[in-house]
């Protein structure tokens, strides 16, 4: 369980205030007016906005003062997830350590995880040589490919079409379910949502709060989300 | 955080190689002897020349600036591109240049002494003068040029189509934000000159401060009188810095100057003049350069290869240092800091760190580390400025993907930063080396002859007059500051992505 004891993350002027727990090995989706906060929670979370109240645990142990790499936490940024400078294996090879020139047993972990999310044979390409969809495939890659217990995503297929965004995020929740990992999404589209979130933190202005199943969260939604829901 | 401990140890070492050398300076010139009167006429012609070049230099640029905004025409971005030569020129081979086309036996007496005219003289305040315009009229017309160019097309076609004077509608607004800026620039560039009034000027009439700091080091050995002037320089040049820093907006070394902005008014014969004589004016010694080059290669001193290597040396050390101070110095404080050492002048530092030498080594033993480190201290303004937005670019967009990677330090810069800014460093370093190999400036209170750098030999041989020598000289000087320019900054283009 992810465990945020009343917290606040804040960034300049706004803050943000959350007091919630998230289930292991679940799905959880983000949603909420833009402006309100969904990027800083997940920010807070992976330890790039600074934590100015509470604590935060994970299964337990505390981990509010861990810098963002020693964090359980691995993420999708909505934009520039690849270094344009690297290729396909350089990047994904990342997740193993910061070494440019992965070993033999590397590249191979590399390899199978490329053919896991469909881009085999790409290893070499640089991130300007494959389309939109195929950059989101191989930021998955290293995502699941860094042994981190949960999986934050920032909207990192916003930029893709309808029925692409559609298939990445089937694939990407998919796999993470498979590895065991716990999902906590972001997302402005709430059927994005019903698609495969087990339940939804709703953000409103300055305040993100408990999960709640996603049917009953849609169907009767509380107080603060009927206008964003319409 | 480690990047901050890096940073704030860069800060401290530019920041104490700075202040030091300017307490060394006050502490032994703060008794303040009285300024005798020669020191007086100094500060006066320093002032007066500085104002006179560069109020040419930005009146002879408006017309070049305003024919080149509204003018397409064959060999205009080449001409563009050499404008920009003059910044990384060494001053002792234009200067040469200058006295192959103005001198006493120049060009233009030999065109004039037919005509019964009365010969030029190139030595005194006059010469002083022509070669402060001479680099930076260029500077002058690039910065009016973006001035013009910043002015939206669309404006034009509207005032064309009312038939409105476009010259106070849309120009005279322009110039009077630009042109203050400009001139300011060149009057501090102006007021810290030393090789050209080490070279042209001279005498009681046309003695820069700079050039009495240098004196009273040479010929009196007063170091006293040597540090009350460099204080007066470094009244001067904070005060102009400040004010330079003040009315400038606009960048030195930017591109984007294809552009043509297409107008219907206007003399194409007036263009083409004042393009014409621009590029005359520019082209003329340099081409003299190259051509009395070629011819006195034959009467080179051996020792002009020991020079060569001094000059090469110095330039690839200040290149190591600069960038491994500009890295971690690439944010906003820290371009502040280093913008502390562009109103302190070369040969005011130079002057405090002789004082600190002074007790402990013989000066001259140290004369190449000490011209070394003044150079990057004069070129890391400029090269924070190249890089600074790069690198600030790569933090903001890859900044987080490396933390959650767990990228930091040395990893950091080596996979994430470093290849993003390849390009602009490759550029930022091509022009520190060949600032660093064509200083003639602080190597003239160090050394001793013949264990001086090219651009020193360059100067000796003027001074015994062997002009042919000193040509092959200049030219040997410039093939390796442009070898050096062009190698690292076709280094950082090569495989760079951005």
């Amino acid at each position: 369980m992810l465990w945020c004891k009343d917290a606040e993350f804040s960034q300049g002027a706004y803050s943000l205030s959350a007091g919630l727990q998230i289930e292991a090995g679940k799905v959880t989706a983000v949603i909420g007016p833009s402006g309100a906060g969904k990027s800083t929670l997940l920010g807070g979370i992976a330890g790039f906005v600074p934590q100015t109240r509470g604590a935060l645990y994970w299964k337990g142990v505390d981990i509010t003062t861990l810098a963002p790499a020693k964090r359980p936490v691995s993420m999708l940024f909505q934009d520039n997830n690849l270094f344009p400078h690297l290729s396909v294996m350089q990047n994904v090879a990342l997740a193993l350590g910061p070494k440019l020139k992965p070993g033999a047993t590397d590249r191979k972990r590399v390899e199978q995880m490329l053919g896991l999310v469909g881009l085999d044979g790409m290893a070499d390409r640089k991130p300007a040589e494959l389309s939109g969809g195929q950059q989101s495939r191989a930021a998955l890659a290293r995502a699941l490919l860094q042994d981190r217990d949960v999986m934050l995503m920032d909207e990192p297929f916003s930029a893709l079409g309808p029925g692409l965004k559609a298939e990445m995020l089937d694939l990407s929740v998919a796999l993470a379910k498979e590895a065991g990992r716990t999902v906590v999404m972001v997302t402005h589209d709430p059927s994005d949502a019903a698609r495969v979130a087990d339940s939804i933190i709703g953000v409103s202005p300055n305040k993100a709060w408990p999960p709640i199943a996603t049917q009953s969260f849609l169907s009767d939604p509380p107080a603060a989300f009927v206008d964003y829901l319409g | 955080m480690a990047r901050s401990a890096f940073s704030i140890s860069a800060a401290l070492i530019v920041a104490g190689l700075i202040i030091g050398p300017v307490t060394a300076v006050l502490w032994r010139g703060g008794g303040f002897t009285a300024l005798s009167a020669a020191d007086v006429s100094a500060l006066k012609f320093t002032i007066w020349q500085a104002f006179w070049s560069a109020l040419i230099s930005v009146v002879l640029a408006i017309p070049v600036a305003r024919a080149l905004a509204r003018r397409a025409f064959w060999g205009r971005s080449a001409l563009i591109s050499v404008m920009g030569a003059p910044f990384i020129l060494p001053v002792i081979v234009a200067i040469l240049g200058l006295l192959a086309v103005f001198g006493g036996n120049g060009m233009l007496n030999l065109l004039l002494s037919p005509l019964g005219l009365p010969r030029l003289e190139i030595y005194g305040a006059q010469g002083v003068i022509l070669a402060h315009v001479f680099f930076n009229l260029p500077l002058a017309v690039r910065l009016i040029l973006q001035g013009w160019l910043a002015v939206p097309s669309e404006r034009f076609r509207v005032a064309a189509s009312l038939g409105a004077p476009v010259f106070w509608l849309l120009e005279w607004p322009m110039l009077r934000r630009v042109v203050p800026g400009a001139f300011a620039v060149i009057f501090v560039i102006c007021l810290g000159s030393f090789a050209v009034a080490l070279t042209l000027g001279g005498g009681p009439r046309a003695t820069t401060v700079e050039l009495a700091i240098y004196q009273a080091f040479k010929f009196d050995f007063d170091l006293s009188k040597a540090a009350s002037l460099a204080v007066v320089q470094l009244c001067l040049g904070l005060g102009a810095g400040g004010l330079a820093l003040f009315l400038s907006r606009g960048d030195l070394l930017g591109a984007g100057f294809d552009r043509v902005v297409q107008r219907w008014d206007g003399s194409k014969v007036l263009d083409a003049v004042c393009i014409g004589f621009a590029a005359l004016f520019l082209l003329a010694p340099l081409v003299a350069v190259a051509i009395a080059g070629v011819t006195g290669l034959i009467d080179l001193p051996s020792s002009v290869w020991g020079a060569a290597v001094r000059s090469l040396m110095i330039a690839l050390g200040a290149i190591v240092l600069t960038m491994t101070l500009a890295l971690p110095l690439a944010t906003k404080a820290g371009e502040a800091a280093s913008l502390l050492g562009i109103s302190v002048s070369g040969l005011v530092l130079g002057t405090g760190l002789f004082l600190i030498v002074q007790p402990f080594v013989r000066p001259s033993s140290v004369a190449l580390p000490v011209t070394m480190v003044v150079n990057v201290l004069m070129a890391l303004p400029f090269v924070l400025r190249i890089l600074r937005p790069g690198i600030e670019a790569a933090r903001a967009d890859f900044g987080r993907l490396g933390q959650s990677l767990g990228l930091s330090g040395f990893a950091l810069w080596r996979i994430v930063y470093l290849p993003r800014v390849r390009r602009p460093m490759g550029f930022a370093a091509g022009l520190t080396g060949a600032l660093a190999m064509g200083d003639l400036g602080v190597i003239t209170l160090f050394s001793r002859p013949g264990e001086g750098t090219l651009p020193l030999m360059m100067y000796d041989l003027m001074g015994r007059y062997q002009m042919d020598a000193a040509y092959g000289a200049a030219l040997v000087l410039v093939v390796l500051s442009l070898g050096v320019f062009w190698v690292f900054d076709k280094g950082g283009r090569a495989h760079a992505v951005v």
